[in-house]
């Protein structure tokens, strides 16, 4: 039998015991607790239901060692999800675990060994604490050695303890193992007495628990890893189902009854049980007889290699669909040939790989993603996988359609491109592959693609339906142009709409209006197959339409019948303007005018990258670092983690990417009057002024909250501004090769950790300004934690975002900057950047800045603004469309 | 004369008890100034935004809010303690004043349920809040040094011993030790009291109650809803239960947990909803009515109240919601050894 498979059979870990693991000792002796953390959770991992940790060594500060050790395991949830036992000899390093566990820990031990008194303090203490204890069977003449005095010490604990209401169940009596067949003759009755006593216990002691250290019990064939398991095995086969219920064990290493040796199994229960050895035996004791049996084993170890390849011998379908769901792409090109050889051999076709074993696996990955038991990191690599055997397959394919003529069949195909305007394309991309995964055919424009293309691209390749994808605000305009032109052109297939910036909301009262074909929002990536699946199944497409469009036609009546929150005239908002205490304004620059980097130190600005937006990226949701423990998505995460470290290393290693960036500070001046809401900057020596015009909040505010906008933050009597922009150059090649290699998680990954350099600069290069060019807060030090949640003074608005919603203010800004020369960077006509890992933006350094989200403004001033900006009203009306009613 | 844990008991025995409402937003909305804040104390910073510092220098307020929630129905008022700390007193330099607050709070408190009770013969009760304070025993606030502590567990337990003898001298019945992010806090929380317990030769009883915060169900230390239960059982608490960081639609599943295990009354006080974009709550008291009803309608509750966000109104909807239903009957759980790391072990027995 295995007791691991006994419900109520607890295994306690006892690697990270430093009296019972060398190599743990050596661990934390050399104060390597980093690694020493890795034994425990080696522990959790193989299955150790509670971890025992025991500091108690001559050499060591054992108060220090374990409160040490307790406070890092209590930062790793994978660990620290499962009961702790504090163990020590002295009640001191007890009490410290003690302050340091959070859960409901075990005490081990406690005992009578210092008389009745000591005893209760220390379980007055368990209680205080909220502790179980381990109680030896000790009393102050000595441990118990004999049945009788094992059951007896242990009653008189048991009454002691529960006449100060102690719980009973928090109980766990340790009876003593000892070592048997040592040769000593007294010895060997040690392992029968103290299964006999757990039994009787057990009927005096209700709710008590028995638990022992097994490693005693063989000490005498130290070395002999063997023999050593063998006994321990048999020795739990009996005491189990006497009552024994948790003990200190190397989970790994216990062998099940039933495949040990007979020859061993029955040595080792004759000594366990003090049966006479056989009389054919030749020997006169069990011992003996065990001693000598275990000559044969010394030195044998187990075949610890259990081959991590093991899965390379199974049939070759097992293995693709192996290598798909672990995302595994060494063996795939062998396999799918292997695959194919076998199908030819039968006079099958190429395509029958794909069909059959191919998109089995793939199944398998879209059930385990659908279900959630997968995640989308591990989707991409799968895909990586399925891309590479299909691409070993094409040439194949392709000349056995020459042949026959034959057409391929895909589940369908679908155009998907980023819009006109637009260039960002990480989100897309990830939908393709997943698409592509689960059979569609995936025909990618790319990005910045102009309605006639997509249209073009639609009709002459015959798909079964498009995908519109965009980040940038403007792209939303975009999209309802494509639509109306799709409208216009007579079109029919279904829409599908996705990308950061875009919402069911927009969808529902933008698009789905403009377009007689189905338009459906797509949330992420996780849909876009449920979607697609439905548009073109048979069955449920008209039901899925149908319901779609109601929902969203509920959303325009919702929208229509809820009254929006009031908007108060232009002139009110500006009266109710936020009240800055002006004479806190920073003081000037230390380094006005502009500081051009060309080249920023990678690694530097790794050390100040935000993680959690790049989990965010690959659809993994949590923050960082707590996401890499959490319980669903956690390993999903560190290994996703683990490939992004090793790429960001090779991209400072191999310098792949280049740092561009510019900061800029100027002398400027809030406006008055009817341009109270302009900052206007000076350039005296060129008798230049360049006027940034900032939006102000218009919804009407409860209790006293202002109606903000930028320009409040800025003193007329004079003050300062600035801005900024990065970005990071030479994906391109990088990127083109992980495409040729079929490799899209690469690529993904590539462009994802472009976009947190990208952010990390505009984080390092603020705070430089701070502290150095602009100098107001030069003592400043923060963790990276404390810049990534903004715990510095000044704010850095970007053009496009919530508080200065206007993308057209790029240009002027650039331009402010001299961006293109500095930085490399250009614009779009929509004015999203380019290369796509770029941040621009402009610097506030009042103390009472802060961030805030413009909302819906009215008509007033959308004339107002036109007029600020010198542009037309339907100019105006386009930059501002997403604050417009 | 019945201790104080016998007759809370017996008076939830027959009813669902009501807890009084959110204090901070109540303060804000009286919209006092720095002078109303500081009064006479001459304290060398600025007390703006200390609510508890009001017991010394506008003890007005407080009592009119508790005269409110106790005129709403409230069975139970909190002291207005949540951060009457010597940590968080600290920052507003008014560290030395810690026992001098609680002190007044709970008379305060005591003094407004006393009348009451004169009035309607009722009993009412007053619950010495503990908040948790800034400072956490379980978590790192160095993301690059995973073992450091900003605080360890001997001057916690000191911050809190000191805290609660004083809301005890002023005449709270019971500790209540909310808001729990850290179950190790609440256990140095319970060792606080168990301390004050031998040094007064007398029982105490302990209220816990957990917050979580995130929608899996864990608190910020990372324990779940019954793995908390496991750590904090010894206290033998007077009620255990949930409050603050959502509404009650999010607490939902984590009260039926607490209430199928917990051999203790449940007292569960949600936020008004969730904040919304301004960080103001918007749902109505009636609506909250109707949330925390359900629990009641289930048998899953004992005591029911309010967090932030929370009104007179809202605790005068939520006692008029449940004034006819039967409280819940405590569950009598077997006897297994129940242990817990982060999350909840059971030995089988």
């Amino acid at each position: 039998m295995n007791p691991n498979s006994t419900s109520r059979f607890v295994n306690v870990g006892e690697r990270t015991n430093v009296t019972g693991s060398a190599a743990f000792k050596k661990l934390v002796m050399a104060g390597d607790y980093a690694s020493a953390v890795e034994v425990a959770r080696q522990q959790v991992e193989n299955g150790a239901q509670v971890i025992d940790v025991n500091m108690d060594e001559g050499l060591l500060d054992a108060v220090h060692a374990i409160t040490t050790f307790l406070k890092l395991i209590a930062a790793e949830p994978d660990i620290a999800r499962v009961p702790v036992m504090i163990d020590s000899s002295k009640w001191e390093v007890i009490e410290a675990g003690l302050k340091c566990v959070s859960g409901k820990p075990i005490v081990n031990s406690i005992s009578m060994k210092e008389g009745e008194d000591a005893f209760l303090d220390h379980a007055r203490k368990c209680m205080d604490y909220g502790a179980a204890a381990v109680v030896m069977a000790f009393d102050e003449t000595g441990q118990a050695d004999t049945r009788a005095r094992k059951v007896a010490i242990c009653k008189r604990a048991y009454d002691l303890l529960t006449g100060i209401g102690f719980p009973p169940e928090d109980i766990i009596f340790d009876p003593n193992i000892f070592a048997v067949a040592t040769g000593i003759e007294e010895h060997d009755r040690y392992g029968l007495d103290f299964i006999e006593a757990v039994a009787e216990l057990r009927t005096l002691c209700p709710h008590a628990h028995y638990s022992g250290g097994l490693s005693n019990l063989s000490f005498s064939f130290r070395g002999n890893e063997t023999v050593r398991r063998a006994m321990h095995s048999v020795f739990l086969y009996h005491a189990i189902p006497a009552g024994l219920d948790m003990a200190i064990v190397n989970a790994g290493q216990l062998d099940i009854y039933d495949q040990i040796e007979p020859v061993l199994r029955d040595a080792c229960e004759d000594v366990i049980l003090m049966r006479p050895p056989p009389p054919d035996s030749g020997f006169e004791t069990a011992t003996e007889r065990l001693i000598a049996l275990a000559e044969s084993y010394r030195g044998q170890t187990r075949e610890e290699a259990k081959a991590t390849e093991e899965w390379r011998g199974w049939p070759v379908e097992r293995r693709l669909e192996h290598a798909l769901v672990k995302g595994m792409d060494q063996h795939i090109v062998d396999d799918t040939e292997e695959a194919r050889l076998a199908i030819e051999e039968r006079s099958g076709r190429p395509i029958e790989v794909i069909e059959g074993p191919l998109m089995d696996g793939m199944n398998v990955v879209g059930d385990l993603f659908g279900s959630g038991k997968m995640f989308l990191p591990q989707v991409v690599k799968s895909a990586r996988v399925m891309k590479k055997a299909v691409a070993h397959l094409i040439p194949f394919i392709e000349a056995e359609k020459q042949a026959s003529g034959l057409a391929d069949r895909s589940k369908g195909r679908i155009v998907m491109a980023t819009v006109k305007g637009d260039v960002h394309d990480i989100g897309k991309n990830i939908v393709g592959v997943v698409l592509q995964c689960n059979g569609y055919e995936v025909i990618d424009l790319g990005v910045m693609v102009p309605w006639p293309d997509i249209l073009k691209s639609a009709n002459d390749n015959a798909a079964d339906m498009i995908g519109l994808s965009g980040l940038i605000t403007p792209s939303l305009d975009e999209m309802v142009t494509v639509a109306e032109e799709m409208a216009r052109a007579g079109m029919t297939m279904p829409l599908l709409i996705g990308g950061a910036t875009t919402s069911k909301v927009h969808t529902a009262l933008r698009i789905d209006p403009a377009y007689k074909g189905p338009v459906i929002h797509v949330l992420d990536a996780s849909r876009a197959v449920g979607v697609a699946s439905r548009l073109l199944s048979d069955t449920q497409r008209d039901d899925f339409v149908t319901e779609t469009a109601s929902e969203y036609a509920r959303v325009r009546d919702a929208r229509a019948g809820k009254g929006q929150s009031a908007l108060l005239s232009l002139e009110e908002a500006r009266g109710n303007f936020y009240d800055a205490f002006l004479s806190d304004k920073p003081a000037p620059p230390l380094r006005p005018g502009l500081h051009p980097f060309p080249d920023w130190d990678l690694a530097d600005l790794a050390s100040y990258i935000d993680w959690t937006p790049f989990f965010r990226a690959w659809e993994l949701h949590g923050t960082y670092p707590s996401i890499l423990k959490d319980e669903v998505v956690g390993e999903t995460a560190r290994a996703l983690k683990a490939d992004a470290d090793a790429m960001l290393e090779r991209i400072i290693a191999e310098k792949w990417l280049t740092a561009k960036g510019v900061a800029g500070l100027w002398p400027c001046a809030r406006g008055h009057g009817a341009e109270r809401d302009d900052v206007v900057i000076h350039f005296p020596e060129e008798e230049r002024h360049v006027t940034l015009p900032f939006l102000r909040q218009q919804v009407k505010k409860s209790r006293d909250r202002a109606n903000m906008c930028l320009s409040d933050f800025i003193d007329p009597a004079g003050d300062w501004i600035g801005g900024f922009a990065v970005g990071i150059h030479g994906i391109e090649p990088h990127s083109e090769r992980f495409r040729a290699d079929k490799d899209d998680y690469s690529d993904i990954l590539l462009k994802a950790l472009a976009d947190r350099l990208a952010e990390a600069f505009a984080e390092r290069l603020h705070q430089h300004v701070r502290t150095d060019l602009w100098g107001y807060a030069a003592g400043e030090q923060l963790t990276n934690e404390a810049l990534i949640k903004e715990q510095y003074r000044g704010i850095r608005p970007a053009p496009g975002y919530p508080a200065c919603p206007d993308h057209s203010l790029k240009p002027v800004l650039f331009e402010l900057l001299d961006a293109e020369r500095h930085t490399g960077l250009t614009l779009t006509e929509s004015y999203a950047m380019l290369p796509t890992a770029a941040v621009s933006g402009f610097y506030f350094g009042h103390p009472e800045a802060e961030y805030f989200g413009v909302a819906r403004i009215g008509r007033d001033q959308l004339e107002d603004y036109a007029r600020r900006r010198g542009v037309d009203l339907a100019t105006a009306e386009r930059w501002l469309r997403p604050n417009l009613d | 004369m019945s201790t104080a844990r016998e007759a809370f008991l017996a008076e939830a025995a027959k009813r669902i008890l009501i807890i009084d409402g959110a204090f901070g937003t109540e303060i804000q909305n009286r919209k006092l100034t720095e002078a109303d804040y500081a009064g006479t104390l001459g304290l060398g910073r600025d007390q703006k935004g200390n609510n508890d510092i009001l017991a010394l220098t506008r003890p007005d307020v407080p009592e009119a809010i508790h005269r409110a929630y106790f005129a709403a129905g409230a069975d139970l008022a909190e002291t207005n303690t949540f951060s009457a700390n010597r940590i968080s007193q600290a920052d507003y330099g008014a560290e030395h004043l810690v026992r001098e607050i609680n002190v007044e709070s709970a008379r305060l408190a005591r003094r407004v349920a006393d009348s009451f009770t004169a009035d309607d013969g009722r009993p009412r009760f007053v619950a010495g809040a503990i908040g948790p304070t800034n400072k956490t025993l379980s978590l790192s606030p160095d993301v690059n040094d995973p073992g450091f502590r900003e605080i360890d567990w001997d001057e916690l337990v000191d911050v809190y011993r000191e805290q609660a003898v004083a809301l005890v001298e002023g005449g709270a019945d019971f500790i209540l030790v909310e808001t729990v992010f850290d179950t190790l806090n609440a256990k140095a929380g319970i060792m606080a009291v168990r301390q004050m317990e031998r040094e007064l030769g007398r029982e105490v009883p302990v209220m816990l109650s957990m917050t979580l915060t995130d929608l899996s169900g864990r608190n910020l230390s990372g324990h779940t809803v019954e793995a908390f239960w496991h750590a904090v059982r010894h206290a033998r608490p007077l009620t255990i239960g949930l409050n603050c960081s959502f509404g009650a639609t999010q607490l939902r599943p984590h009260v039926r947990t607490l209430s199928a295990i917990a051999d203790c009354p449940i007292m569960v006080y949600p936020n008004a909803g969730l904040p919304n974009e301004l960080g103001e709550y918007d749902e109505l008291p009636h609506e909250t009515a109707a949330l925390v009803r359900e629990w009641a309608d289930h048998g899953q509750v004992n005591v029911l109240g309010g967090c932030c966000g929370s009104t007179p109104a809202h605790i005068a909807a939520i006692a008029a919601a449940v004034a006819q239903t039967a409280p819940r009957t405590l569950p009598a759980p077997p006897v297994v050894t129940r242990l817990a790391g982060l999350e909840p072990f059971e030995m089988a027995a």
